[in-house]
């Protein structure tokens, strides 16, 4: 999905001139398609992932929209008091499309994964944040993003990700997606471990299960709403996440039920501290935690 | 336009410097904030720098063709508030309201106050974004220029050599870094903590302009803050030696007054003192 995102934004920056990609010295084979394009409004700052950050406040005081690109946990942890202050505070039009979110890039090691991201930024005042889910929900929350002009952050994992959507299906940061409506429990995904709940539900079908299965391509806002039809159309919701359990997507859930007095049967399913130190391929990885339909059985 | 061609001279710098020490003395003394000590060492470069240099319009702050100060040693807000206050961008009367309860003028500048281009208080954060604004020049051709204000003990912060590093090679020609150099930090001395010593030689190679000088000098502070780019292309940097708590005799040079507070009594006889240097 990182390169329907990159041409994405390349289309749209070549209509926007005050839009300037500036990069901390990675996206090897993805960037260069912008850079070739729009050499004018793309800058390298080197391996420097704070002063990325300032300088993107700078540049967007003065009149500019500001996309950053890294990895994971590069343009968000290691920077997060720059995104805090310069950024979110003053509420600017700076966007950080990360790279390898979640288990993306499993092989690399503990230092690669990005498990935390989405929590973390979602504390930041003025903050969107977006996990698509497939090539799809990401090309269209790209323009969305950029369109608010304000601090956003869209989590992609990597790329060959499968198209999980229908063609033509309307994708929005404000509203879940229904890829499939059922009765007994509700899958809802953000991100492309969307993928195990639209299979977990074939099987658990086969079990005589009807589960429905939601898309939150926002994970900020998070749209309240469809988790309360939700709550209210099933007798169970198990959550999933490529991200720690622990404030994560799970967690945002849990609080918009508990608010609304509701209690429907409820499971978490995301990473885990076994997973730490472990390395694999991202396959392999979620593997560790189990199938997702063991998990949506026990709570029925 | 500059204050300057509002009618004050080099005269009316140094009386500006005295006034700014004045409100901050009697700020902190009101607040009982800390920080004095700063805001004594850079009152100088303040005045030279907002009275006789910078570009702006008080009654336009968001003026586009206005200079950028950004001040990254941030909790010398004392100091930023009561120029910012002579300068017309708010009220002088406000000043009292410094660090009181729903005030706006919090005791690590904040950018809901007029006149502040951006909110500091953690240090290492100015010059990058000093950086931003200057590529923005470059990129617009434009002609105003980006300062950026930092305390010698705020370069122990790595984002500032990423931002080092960035400005030479972004050829950042328009961007000036002025250290206040009073060779004092949180625990002691610059020497004995960082040990930050050669620092000018530091900034030479990475490729910035250089210049030398007293901080509390008002010609040598005009014309090494009026004039372009040391070395043409490339950042320039101001190293301003200073005095921590320069103008009150019993501040000078002591750490203690990173931290107090003047009573009453210190208070008349630090503005005394101001009145008698005049
Ligand atoms: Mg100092």
């Amino acid at each position: 999905m990182r390169t329907e995102t990159i041409d994405a934004l390349t289309a749209y920056a070549r209509g926007a001139p005050d839009v300037m990609l500036l990069t901390a010295d990675l996206g090897y084979s993805v960037l260069e398609r912008f850079a070739e394009a729009l050499p004018k409004q793309y800058v390298n700052v080197g391996v420097c992932e704070q002063a990325m950050v300032g300088i993107a406040a700078g540049l967007a005081l003065t009149g500019h929209r500001v996309v950053l690109y890294s990895i994971v946990n590069f343009p968000t942890l290691r920077c997060l008091e720059q995104l805090r202050n310069d950024v979110c505070y003053h509420d600017l039009p700076v966007m950080v499309i990360a790279v390898g979110g979640g288990l993306a890039y499993g092989p690399q090691g503990y230092t690669h994964h990005g498990v935390e991201d989405l929590g973390i930024m979602a504390m930041l005042p003025n903050m969107a944040v977006a996990c698509p889910a497939d090539p799809l929900e990401a090309e269209a929350l790209l323009p969305q993003l950029l369109d608010r002009r304000r601090p956003a952050y869209l989590r992609l994992a990597r790329s060959g990700e499968p198209v999980l959507h229908p063609a033509g299906t309307k994708v929005t940061l404000e509203r879940a997606i229904t890829l499939r409506s059922g009765t007994d429990i509700a899958l809802l995904a953000t991100g492309p471990i969307l993928g195990r709940a639209l299979a977990a539900a074939q099987t658990l079908a086969a079990r005589g299960i009807s589960a429905s299965v939601l898309s939150f391509p926002g994970f900020r806002p998070l749209d309240q709403q469809a988790v309360l039809d939700a709550a209210r159309g099933h007798r169970a919701i198990l959550t999933l996440e490529e991200h720690m359990v622990t404030g994560g997507f799970g967690s945002r859930v849990a609080e918009v039920l508990l608010a609304a007095g509701l209690a429907p049967r409820f499971g978490k399913y995301g990473v885990t501290d076994a997973l730490r130190g472990q390395i694999g391929s991202q396959a392999w990885l979620l593997d560790r935690l189990g199938p997702v339909e063991d998990h949506a059985m026990a709570l029925l | 336009m500059t204050l300057a061609e509002r009618g004050l001279n080099m005269t009316d710098t140094r009386a500006l410097a005295r006034r700014l020490r004045g409100h901050a003395l009697r700020m902190t003394h009101l607040s009982r904030a800390s920080h004095i000590g700063s805001c004594l060492s850079m009152a100088d470069i303040m005045a030279v720098l907002y009275g006789a240099v910078l570009r702006l319009n008080p009654a336009r702050p968001a003026w586009p063709d206005r200079d950028r100060v950004i001040i990254s040693k941030g909790h010398a807000a004392a100091i930023v508030y009561a120029t910012l206050a002579e300068c017309g961008f708010l009220p002088i009367g406000e000043l009292d309201q410094y660090s009181a309860d729903g005030g706006r003028l919090s005791g690590h500048v904040t950018m809901t106050v007029p006149g502040v281009e951006l909110s500091t208080g953690s240090l290492g954060h100015g010059l990058p974004v000093a950086c931003g604004m200057a590529l923005a020049a470059q990129r617009a051709s434009a002609v105003w220029r980006s300062f950026c204000v930092l305390s010698d003990g705020e370069l122990d912060e790595g984002s500032n050599w990423e931002a080092i590093q960035f400005a030479q090679r972004a050829r950042l020609d328009t961007l000036f870094a002025i250290v206040d150099y009073n060779k004092i930090q949180s625990f002691g001395t610059v020497a004995a903590v960082s040990d930050l010593h050669p620092l000018a030689d530091k900034f030479r190679a990475f490729n910035w302009g250089v210049t030398e000088i007293d901080g509390h000098d008002h010609p040598a502070l005009l014309t090494a803050l009026s004039s372009g780019p040391i070395i043409p292309g490339r950042p320039t940097a101001i190293v301003a030696h200073t005095v921590k708590g320069k103008g009150v005799s019993f501040m000078e040079n002591q750490l203690l007054w990173h931290y107090r507070n003047p009573d009453a009594a210190q208070l008349a006889t630090a503005l005394a003192e101001l009145e008698a240097g005049a």
